[in-house]
């Protein structure tokens, strides 16, 4: 089977990589990239756990053929840490209030979570608790109950909001 | 919110640091076991039964070891075949099926390739000739006189010699006089009740790598509950022997009971060995579904009689619970669970129930969610009936330290009156509910166990330490031990490093649940720390120059008369006495092993405000509270994620999650969009209440926190509807489609 | 299988036709998971996100027009399109999560062909066109004309939709769309009813009622429309609304919901939606 070969940039960095037309960009990403951060949870969309931004929108990577992301720009939970003006490895916002907030346990649905907070408060940045609650809805955490979660991403927007 | 009874004031204990592991989470780098490659290696895939029971008559591979990229291909016929009576019989022909298919998605045979897509295609080529049996599905139709076996290799358990039978287990309990009682009580109400089979639902599927080498001993990369568990049944499943396997922990992306056994690793492990590469085994999220170990479904009839005042004076009860292909312990629990209440008479039985579906596994306080949801719904009715205010008819019977158990074990101290008037004095409770929404409560309890557990703590030169364990963190447990350890040891929790250490590396230690690993792990740890004091102290004498019973350890020193002990000089710290081992006797390090006893049962009251739409059936959960004693909670975040947690799979399973299947036995809904576990938008905030009632087998009081927080909630939300719509819900999940229903037929 | 990106219509008109068994895409959201369950890959995947007019969203000459492969999200997000047909608007925003809206579209949901698809019955409702490219040329349908049946559809091979046409709405008009799912997100619908009344005061003057996934197409329900217009929406009116609405259900038992509870529901909706709809007629000033 003939491999395509993908241009695209990944966490702010010009990447490219190989991939079967039928590979998802989550496997691609995984297996080619080494960028394990995103899980596959379910591989048909609905857990959200493979989260990543493709040109800033939130989208499942298990849902993506790996050469669409021809051109695009991902980002993934390993490049939430970075960019962000801080040097070294400065946690963003929602990683730290996630910590804070002990807003994991098994920490696996975390990376997704991260990712689509980000896309959320990106886009709104005071929202309301039903809001986030909504953004999150295609993220399944079946450890905290969704509360700490909820909480941490209100924490972080309000630190968002006053660094601004 | 706390409220608490524990009087002892800790410097670490009941503390909230940032989890030790928690930063590689964060970022993205924490290893689960799918996310580890190796060289070379090959994917692995299954073929699975088509048919929910039928006898396989033959399996031709010859097709499917001529494709490109197939390295190896086993079955069931290259595993040993272990007896009967062996303890791992039942596991061995689960993860690869011998001769008979036992339920719709039974492993047949693995195929290892280059490609995961390769093993597939592989995986379709296989030929296999099927002779069809009869489907067993329901549990009256598995206990009818003459049903076709489910399973022709189960016989019932603890009865002497007899044939094969669709029963695994019976379990009468039985004190006072039952009947007598119920025929002297006031009120009696009777109901019957069905629970549909769930899933744990952790959102990692089973996973695992496995590079056995020619020297024929298997490195193995697991996600699991318990490395050591999948270690022995591997062993087991092999034939080989335990020395041959080394088994690395992964991070575990959720287990809940649920991985507590072994799907992948001995297929892999003999895949990789006939190959000679290593191999990765990753289930499909269809796969878990339909081939891992859901939680039973039941039937249970529940009769209780009280006096008029509301003294509950009998409970009859009748559980059947439908275990799977296979003779499986879930069934005895039932009965076994009821201790809420004191219940001078009480006749229970508990059945384990065979059917062609997938073999079930632990789901969190196995089999007590089933029996609460029942028990407790109808003590509301009697609550109702008496016009009796439902936390008062609770606190008039709540089992207090020395009333026994089903079982007939009398309580240890307990903290369940304590966790009913925090409720009732909680601002959930003293608030009315919103407009439209009504209210209900409900009672939950599970035993707790101990086991074996070993730990070890190196100081390190510097006075900083590594804490090493064996118990899986399924849910914060590295920040309970570091928090101990620190307490212990009196250094900052951030100086220590918590390690979950590979089979190898640390003492035997059992799997982590029936939420044992802060409490008997946590000992462990405790006693490890206690003897490394001593030995502290010991040096500090030697550096000091003084005799051992001269020192003392306090606040992380070693304090003596002349040295801070009330005549000046300094105090040893434990840094200052680490830098010294080498001359002082080399490495400070301890070991504790032990095997726990003691285990403070948990109990919790939950409370929930609901709005239910009678036009559509639709339930909303507007308000949520969980109370719970904790004995003394570690870490007080990491006990509100297991109270919260537990609440939210409790909700799921009372609105929504089912095992839907056909009547040829297929699951329908395998997957996240139709097994609909709760999403964030479903919920309110589950606000939490930790009572503390301290556990006197622990060192610091801790009783396991993990799963009474999931037998509540059925009862409490069909206690909610019940008080909302006047219509008791008898049958799970409470889908808008039965609520709707039952609402019309009470109309 | 191949993967190709057309920048055209015309591009992946030809590509179409010269490839047999090749399958158009939009956002993936039902192809993906229909490939892991086993249904054969096609020849070649065309993906039809990188040609423009597929990708746009257009308000001219009295009309809207949006590209087939648009994410839903942008519809969501458009204001001016979201205060026109709130109804289309709710019923594409309630196709999935966020990571869903932002690959789903217009043109999948439809295509994927199933009943339940919640952007379409208010599509129907407000007499939205499908205009499709063939190998012929382009022709336009109604959107309702375009499913047959489960998984069914009018296009021929080679055949696909490349833009949507709705006229704006008449003044005082409003248009709603509802569901029941057992979850709040990340459900598909038991039951959608989508329905789009005008208003001349308390008076109703046009409806039209459109039934999801309880038939094995959208189902329009006339007899549901004629009760309400000339009515001004009072209890008869809408008891009669739910009337009609669960006898036009023709539904199945199946893992989402069973046929008792989909008749009584569709009832319950569609008596739900009109009466939102009207509210909204009511409150909105006059499109010019």
């Amino acid at each position: 089977m003939s491999r395509t070969h993908i241009t695209c940039t990944v966490n702010g960095e010009a990447t490219d990589f190989l991939a079967n037309p039928a590979t998802s960009l989550l496997d691609a990403l995984r297996d080619e990239l080494g960028l394990t951060g995103a899980k596959e949870g379910c591989g048909t969309g609905d857990c959200g756990a493979c989260s990543v931004l493709m040109d800033g929108k939130v989208t499942c990577a298990c849902l993506v053929f790996a050469p669409e992301a021809e051109g695009r720009d991902l980002l993934t939970v390993e490049g939430l840490s970075s960019g962000d003006g801080a040097e070294g490895d400065h946690l963003h916002p929602l990683q730290q209030t996630f910590l804070e907030g002990a807003a994991l346990q098994c920490g696996v649905c975390t990376p997704g979570f991260l990712v689509a907070a980000k896309a959320l408060l990106d886009n709104n940045p005071d929202p309301t608790e039903t809001e986030i609650r909504y953004a999150l809805a295609g993220n399944l955490c079946r450890c905290t109950g969704y509360d700490k979660i909820i909480r941490s991403v209100q924490e972080a927007a309000v630190q968002l909001r006053s660094a601004t | 919110m706390t409220a608490t009874e524990n009087p002892k004031t800790y410097k670490w204990v009941g503390t909230r640091p940032i989890r030790h592991d928690g930063y590689d989470k964060v970022v993205g780098k924490a290893r689960f076991a799918a996310d580890l490659n190796l060289p070379g290696q090959l994917h692995a895939a299954y073929l699975r039964s088509p048919h929910a029971h039928a006898n396989i008559v033959s399996i031709d591979t010859s097709a499917a070891e001529a494709m490109p990229g197939v390295k190896a291909i086993v079955t069931g016929d290259d595993f040993p075949a272990l007896d009967i009576t062996d303890p791992n019989h039942d596991v061995s022909i689960n993860v690869l099926a011998r001769g008979t298919v036992l339920y719709h998605g039974h492993a047949i045979a693995a195929v290892a390739a280059t490609t995961k897509a390769e093993a597939q295609a592989a995986c379709a080529a296989i030929e296999v000739e099927y002779e069809l049996l009869p489907v067993v599905l329901g549990i009256d139709e598995a206990m009818a006189e003459g049903a076709p076996l489910a399973n022709e290799q189960n016989y019932q358990k603890f009865v002497g010699p007899t044939d094969p039978s669709n029963i695994a287990t019976h379990t009468p309990l039985e004190r006072g006089d039952a009947d007598a009682a119920m025929a002297e009580a006031d009120i009696v109400i009777e109901r019957e009740f069905d629970c549909a089979h769930v899933h744990q639902g952790y959102i990692e599927p089973h996973a695992c790598v496995v590079d056995t080498g020619a020297d024929g001993k298997a490195n193995v990369w697991a996600s699991s509950q318990g490395h050591f568990m999948v270690r022995a049944i591997s062993a087991a499943v092999l034939g080989w022997e335990t020395s041959r396997i080394k088994v690395t922990p992964a991070e575990i992306g959720g287990g809940f009971g649920g991985k507590t056994t072994v799907y992948l690793e001995p297929v892999a492990a003999r895949l990789s060995e006939k190959a000679g590469r290593p191999v990765k085994l990753v289930m499909s999220r269809e796969e878990v579904l339909r081939s891992s170990g859901p939680a039973p479904g039941a039937k249970l009839r529940i009769k209780i009689g009280a006096t008029k005042d509301g003294e509950l004076t009998a409970i009859d009860g009748w559980m059947a619970y439908q275990v799977g292909a296979y003779g499986d312990f879930a069934g005895m629990v039932g009965a076994m669970s009821v201790a809420s209440y004191k219940f001078p008479n009480l006749k229970l039985e508990s059945w384990g129930v065979l059917s062609n579906t997938p073999k079930t596994a632990a789901y969190r306080a196995p089999s007590a969610p089933h029996a609460a949801f029942a028990i407790e719904s109808v003590i509301d009715d009697i609550a109702s009936e008496l016009e009796m205010d439902p936390i008062d008819l609770r606190l008039k019977n709540a089992a207090v330290e020395g009333d026994l158990t089903a079982m007939g074990m009398p309580h240890p101290r307990i903290g369940l009156v304590e966790c009913l008037e925090a409720l009732k004095a909680s601002d959930h409770y003293q608030s009315e509910p919103a407009e439209g929404a009504a209210r209900g409560l409900a009672v939950g309890f599970w035993f707790n166990i101990g086991e074996q557990s070993s730990a070890t703590v190196n100081l390190n030169e510097d006075g900083t330490a590594t804490v090493i364990t064996g118990s899986p963190d399924i849910g914060g447990s590295r920040a309970s031990m570091a928090l101990m350890a620190a307490e212990e040891l009196g250094i900052d929790v951030y100086s220590i490093t918590p390690v979950v250490a590979d089979t190898e590396a640390v003492g035997f230690t059992d799997v982590t649940e029936g939420s044992r690993a802060t409490f008997a792990t946590g000992k462990a740890v405790v006693e490890a720390c206690r003897e490394l004091k001593v030995e502290l102290c010991r040096r500090a004498a030697q550096i000091m120059g003084v005799d051992e019973d001269q020192v003392a350890w306090v606040d992380g020193a070693a304090v003596s008369p002349g040295h801070g002990g009330g005549e000046g000089g300094e105090p040893l710290t434990l840094a200052a006495i680490t830098a010294q081992a080498k001359r002082t006797g080399g490495p400070l390090t301890a070991t504790a092993s032990l095997n726990a006893a003691g285990a403070g049962p948990s109990f919790a009251v939950h409370c929930a405000d609901v709005k239910v739409d009678d036009e559509t059936g639709q339930t909303e959960i507007v308000r949520y509270t969980a109370v719970q004693d904790a004995g003394t909670a570690i870490h007080p975040s990491y006990v509100e994620g297991q109270m919260q947690g537990g609440s939210v799979q409790g909700i799921g399973w009372a609105l929504n999650e089912e095992y839907i299947f056909s009547s040829d036995g297929v699951l329908m809904n395998p997957g996240f969009l139709d097994y609909r576990i709760p999403v964030a938008s479903d919920l309110p905030m589950i606000e939490t209440i930790i009572v503390e009632v301290p556990n006197p087998s622990h060192p610091y009081g801790v009783r396991g926190v993990g799963e009474t927080g999931i037998v509540p909630p059925m009862a409490t939300i069909g206690n909610a509807i019940k008080a909302a719509t006047g219509v008791r819900m008898t049958s799970l999940p409470m889908s808008p489609p039965k609520v709707l229903k039952a609402l019309d037929e009470a109309d | 299988m191949q993967y190709a990106a057309p920048t055209t219509v015309d591009e992946a008109r030809s590509m179409l036709a010269d490839n047999p068994g090749s399958r158009v895409f939009a956002g993936a959201t039902d192809v993906v998971p229909q490939m892991r369950s086993g249904r054969p890959e096609p020849s070649v995947l065309v993906d039809l996100k990188r040609i423009d007019r597929l990708m746009s969203v257009a308000h001219a000459d009295g009309h809207w027009t949006i590209g087939a492969a648009t994410p839903t999200s942008e519809l969501t997000h458009n204001g001016e399109f979201a205060a026109m047909f709130p109804g289309i608007s709710e019923g594409a925003g309630l196709i999935g999560s966020d990571q869903i809206q932002n690959r789903s579209s217009l043109g999948g949901n439809l295509c994927n062909g199933s009943p339940a698809a919640d952007s379409v019955p208010a599509m129907i409702a407000s007499e939205a066109r499908a205009v499709i490219a063939g190998a012929d040329g382009e022709r336009t349908i109604p959107v309702g004309d375009v499913v047959t049946g489960p998984g069914q559809l009018s296009l021929s091979d080679g055949e696909f939709v490349v833009e949507f046409e709705i006229d704006d709405a008449p003044a005082n008009t409003g248009d709603a769309y509802v569901r029941t799912t057992p979850r709040t997100e990340m459900d598909i619908a038991i039951v959608g009813a989508a329905v789009r009344v005008t208003m001349d005061g308390d008076t109703c003057t046009d409806a039209r009622v459109v039934l999801g996934a309880v038939a094995p197409t959208a189902v329009r329900v006339p007899d549901a429309e004629a009760a309400l217009v000339g009515s001004s929406l009072d209890d008869d009116t809408l008891a009669a609304v739910a009337a009609a609405a669960s006898a036009a259900a023709n539904p199945i038992n199946d893992k989402r919901g069973t046929v008792e509870y989909r008749t009584q529901v569709a009832g319950v909706l569609a008596k739900r939606a009109a009466v939102l709809a009207a509210d909204r007629a009511k409150g909105m000033e006059a499109n010019s």
